[in-house]
């Protein structure tokens, strides 16, 4: 239990214990793992807080993230500037929001971001479309998909304007209650 | 309680208008990190003048919603709005006040000081509108006085101040915000108190207590934590069940996570008992009675032979007060009490220990079983089933390509499902096909009946021989005869089950899940009842000088050993042998389902077995661990090498629910209903265990309350509770009508918020309609104002060009 690790400061340490859902143990595994992705480019020393980011190549090829057909947003939404290269905080924030302890709320906003591929606050039918061909690897016809996305709309669009708020999609997300356990990425 | 904003529309007449480019995202409160992408994004929505893009109304019946959506159609019929409007919309609250970082401090700040007010602080409702608006506006979004982002985040940095820690970082935690703004967030918020309580340290006593109760604060916050960090560390396998995830996804993994809760429960419930009993007992061991055989290797099926004189069993506790600190009097007078010994009645310990190790176990199961079922209930929640698959079916957790692969073959088919079964609904059903189905329906339900009733008759008549042949001490293993018999049906009528569902087609994949679960748990219930009936019933009056609770003890030994052979023989030849033999013979690729309804059923079954049983082998929790243990990795091995994921995607958290439910309901109610029964009614046998001169096990309790009554005054209370509370039924009433009162008005309660969820669902749905037709509204006045300066500039033109050609006439 005594204090032997150099990567931190005793406040950083406690910071993030406080800021993000991880145990002190956990947090210094996640910063291994991080720095296991280039270890030419994170130092081992983050008293200073260097300004370090790790490329979007390396992270998409976790073996966490490898498989993942919105692993591209998902990394883009937790970056610090949206291209995709995340300093260790992303990093810590992108698995501390997909880890099991994160509640409803946060995880439902971070997937509405995430399934938001235009970035304009709206989940409209073109986003939908993208995603239901990301979830089947494109093996779905046209008319197959278009209509997917018009039932999906019909069922959550509360308003009737053709596209999903957050509020819409939180709403959605309440009455299913695997999502919890589906957005969950174990590390 | 905020007030609503005086609304002013105010139309601008001035040229400026027309000069600024347009651009509907032209917001410098978007997230900055899009800023590329969305300047590229608008200026395509710009020239398309796709802002708000309606749904265009179809000429089939999913158009003729009587919405009466009146849009301004362009020549593509999409609607076209100039850029005036386009930039008011762009300046609408869902579209600023969106999620911005402005917005999400703002909705924080009213959250944290409405769960200050909560926790007592003075209503601040009474103070006077000259106050700060802080204080008087809760909803900083509506305010008339527009805050900056900065000003916003001061007054988040403030009110987080009067949290306290644990609060603060319960909120901190769930903040949609990035991990660095989160830290400056609680650095400030720290320093800020550390600047309060400086000036306040001249106070003397008063900055001490408070200094002092922070650092108390601070320090069960730490130990919280440890303690925190060091139970995640006991919990085992973390790295199998995320092996196991990133494989077969969360619905196999659910297997092993039950199987994990049960480890628990056992856990649980061993405790109490060595502690309290099988410890206090070992430590005074009873004088031998008789001679005890030599260890053969048959003790571990059978449980009998040299394990019956063990601590293992009811029959080896004794009767009496242990460490009775009384030394034999020399001359008949007083017992006069040794130094140093501590009484303790055996008996009594053995009933209130097991009694109290069941209530934990009960309220530990109502408990998880609550939690569970409000995850996975909502009120009025509809069938969003398309959005629910698109949305929440990905498990992010699954991590390989194959897998992967695998999830999106498994969706993609879903999906068809979907379609095809919506598609089907649209045309009607014959009454004829309605009929047959439900007469097919019926008719597997009376095989499968018929097959229950046959298997319990069997076990029945197989029961009476064994009680009519008795089985002499040199041939034990005749004993396995009848554990034997209910493993064979055990194992046998689900395949018959499983056979018997193929003949009926239901609407369902889920529902057939849940059909076939239930005849497995009514066979072997109604096994298990019928085994109890013969214990309880039968045995006792057969074995009237023996020890009737050593038999059952070890009758239960025997079911749990024969059925942990005969699962491990069931994962060999039903996933080993199926894969060999499907890959050779068959020369097919696929490897067998990881079948998760059956296997949850045997291990709901082997709980139920350890509960029955531990009243008269409190052992069997310990064995029950074992066997867990070990079957957790057979089970992986055997998945890992043999097994692929079930084809039909399964709800993992409804699966969860069930599966506590089931555990509870039938499981430990039946076995709580046997222990009570075992206790009031039978009488222990006279030969053997700690109740050997009692009439039931139950009167231990009355024995030391009556000894309670004499012993004086001062204890008077206990033996008055007993004689008003316990044995009297009329409290027993009251408490069952209560608690009937609360169950009703919660259903009530229920019933009204469904019917709110309606109406709100109703309101959101004209709230839109009247969006759309203020937006169209908007949209017509700026084409008439854009039509006047049009003409307006085409007469100022006009003269000029008119001279001139006057000019050329002449």
């Amino acid at each position: 239990m005594g204090n032997k690790q150099t990567v931190f400061t005793q406040e950083q340490l406690e910071a993030y214990q406080d800021c993000t859902f991880f145990t002190r143990k956990e947090i210094m595994r996640l910063f291994y793992r991080y720095q296991d992705l280039a270890p030419q480019l994170v130092p081992l020393d983050y008293t200073s807080c260097p300004n370090v980011k790790v490329p979007y190549e390396l992270i998409g090829s976790m073996p966490e993230l490898k498989d993942n057909p919105f692993r591209q947003r998902i990394v883009q939404v937790f970056s610090e500037d949206g291209d995709g290269h995340m300093t260790l905080d992303n990093f810590l924030d992108m698995f501390s929001v997909m880890s099991e302890m994160a509640p409803r709320d946060l995880k439902a906003y971070y997937a509405f971001k995430i399934y938001d591929f235009n970035d304009d606050n709206y989940i409209c039918a073109w986003d939908l479309e993208q995603t239901v061909t990301r979830l089947t690897r494109g093996e779905l016809s046209a008319e197959e998909v278009s209509l997917v996305c018009e039932k999906v709309l019909d069922e959550a669009d509360g308003d009737h304007d053709g596209r999903l708020t957050l509020e819409d999609f939180q709403n959605m997300i309440l009455r299913a209650p695997d999502f919890l356990s589906t957005f969950h990425i174990r590390i | 309680m905020a007030q609503t904003p005086a609304f002013i529309f105010n139309v601008p007449e001035t040229p400026e208008d027309q000069g600024q480019e347009p651009s509907p995202y032209d917001e410098s409160e978007v997230h900055h990190s899009f800023h590329q992408l969305i300047q590229e994004q608008s200026q395509w929505a710009a020239e398309e003048g796709l802002e708000l893009q309606q749904r265009v109304p179809e000429a089939d019946t999913l158009g003729a919603s009587g919405s009466g959506h009146q849009a301004f159609l362009g020549p593509e019929g999409v609607p076209d709005y100039s850029t005036a409007t386009l930039r008011i919309l762009a300046s609408m609250p869902s579209r600023t006040i969106g999620r911005s970082r402005g917005a999400i401090l703002s909705q924080y700040y009213n959250r944290t000081v409405r769960l200050r007010r909560r926790s007592s602080r003075p209503q601040l409702r009474g103070v006077g509108r000259s106050a700060r608006p802080s204080l008087r506006l809760y909803d900083l979004e509506l305010d008339p006085m527009a805050f900056q982002e900065e000003e916003k985040r001061i007054l988040l940095v403030k009110e987080l101040q009067g949290l306290t820690v644990a609060q603060r970082d319960h909120m901190l935690r769930g903040m949609p915000l990035s991990l660095a703004e989160k830290r400056s967030l609680r650095e400030d918020s720290w320093i800020q108190k550390g600047k309060q309580r400086g000036p306040q340290g001249r106070r003397g006593l008063f900055s001490c207590c408070s200094r002092l109760r922070y650092a108390c604060v601070l320090a069960l916050h730490n130990l919280g934590l440890v303690l925190l960090s060091g139970l995640q560390a006991l919990t085992p396998w973390r790295y199998a069940l995320k092996q196991i995830g990133g494989q077969f996804g969360s619905s196999v993994l659910s297997y092993f996570l039950f199987l994990k809760t049960l480890l628990a429960f056992n856990a649980l419930l061993l405790l109490p008992l060595l502690a309290f009993i099988v410890g206090v007992q070992a430590a005074f061991p009873p004088a031998p009675s008789g001679s005890v055989p030599a260890f053969t290797g048959l003790e571990l099926l059978t449980g009998g032979g040299s394990f019956s004189h063990s601590a293992m069993y009811y029959g080896y506790y004794s009767n009496a007060t242990l460490n009775q600190p009384c030394s034999p009097p020399r001359d008949g007078g007083q017992c006069t009490p040794d130094a140093g010994g501590l009484p303790y009645n055996m008996p009594l310990a053995y009933l209130f220990t097991m009694g109290v190790a069941f209530f934990i176990t009960c309220i530990t199961l109502v408990y998880s079983m609550s939690h569970s079922f409000g995850e996975s209930y909502r009120v009025g929640s509809t069938s969003g089933v398309h959005a629910i698959t698109v949305f929440c079916s990905w498990d992010y957790k699954v991590t390989q390509k194959w897998p992967s692969r695998l999830q999106q073959d498994n969706i993609r088919t879903q999906l068809k499902e979907l379609l095809a079964e919506w598609q089907l609904q649209q045309g009607p059903q014959s009454v004829w096909g309605r009929l047959r189905q439900v007469a097919v329906l019926g008719l597997v339900w009376l095989l499968c009946l018929g097959t229950t009733l046959g298997c319990t008759m069997a076990v029945y008549a197989f029961s009476e021989l064994m009680i009519k042949s008795p089985v002499s001490a040199e041939r034990e293993w005749e004993l396995l005869a009848l554990p034997l018999v209910v493993c064979l049906l055990n194992l046998g009528a689900p395949y018959l089950y499983r056979c018997l569902a193929a003949l009926e087609r239901h609407d369902s994949p889920m529902l057939e899940v849940y059909v076939a679960i239930c005849r497995n748990l009514i066979l072997k219930m109604v096994i298990l009842a019928i085994l109890c009936y013969h214990w309880l019933g039968r045995r006792v009056g057969a074995l009237k000088d023996q020890c009737w609770e050593n038999f059952v003890g070890q009758e239960l030994y025997r079911l749990m050993v024969m059925d942990f052979i005969f699962m491990l023989l069931d994962t060999l030849f039903g996933e080993l042998v199926w894969r060999l033999i499907s890959e050779r013979k068959l020369k097919r690729k696929g490897k067998p389902e990881f079948d998760i309804a059956r296997n949850v059923l045997e291990l709901i079954y082997g709980q139920t077995l350890t509960w029955l049983g531990v009243l008269f082998a409190p052992l069997l929790p310990a064995m029950q661990i074992v066997k867990l243990l070990f079957l957790f990795y057979v089970k992986k091995t055997s998945l890992v090498a043999n097994c692929r994921a079930p084809r039909r995607p399964w709800l993992a958290s409804h699966m969860s629910t069930v599966f506590i439910s089931l555990l509870c309901f039938p499981s430990f109610l039946g076995a709580a209903i046997f222990l009570c029964y075992a206790i009031w009614q039978v009488k222990p046998s006279s030969i053997c265990g700690p109740f050997r001169t009692l009439n039931t096990m139950y009167e231990a309790g009355k024995v030391w309350v009556r000894h309670l009554e004499k012993a004086g005054p001062k204890v008077s209370w206990l033996p008055w509770i007993h004689r008003y509370l316990v044995e009297n039924t009329f409290p027993i009433y009251l408490v069952s009508a209560v608690l009937l009162a609360v169950i009703y008005l919660n259903i009530q309660v229920v019933k009204g918020q469904r019917k709110v969820i309606c109406l709100l669902r109703e309101q959101i749905s004209n709230e839109g309609e009247d969006k759309i037709f203020l937006i169209n509204k908007l949209h017509s006045v700026y084409e008439r104002k854009e039509r006047s300066r049009v003409g307006r500039a085409h007469e100022a033109e006009t003269p000029p060009t008119l001279l001139a050609d006057e000019q050329d006439a002449r």
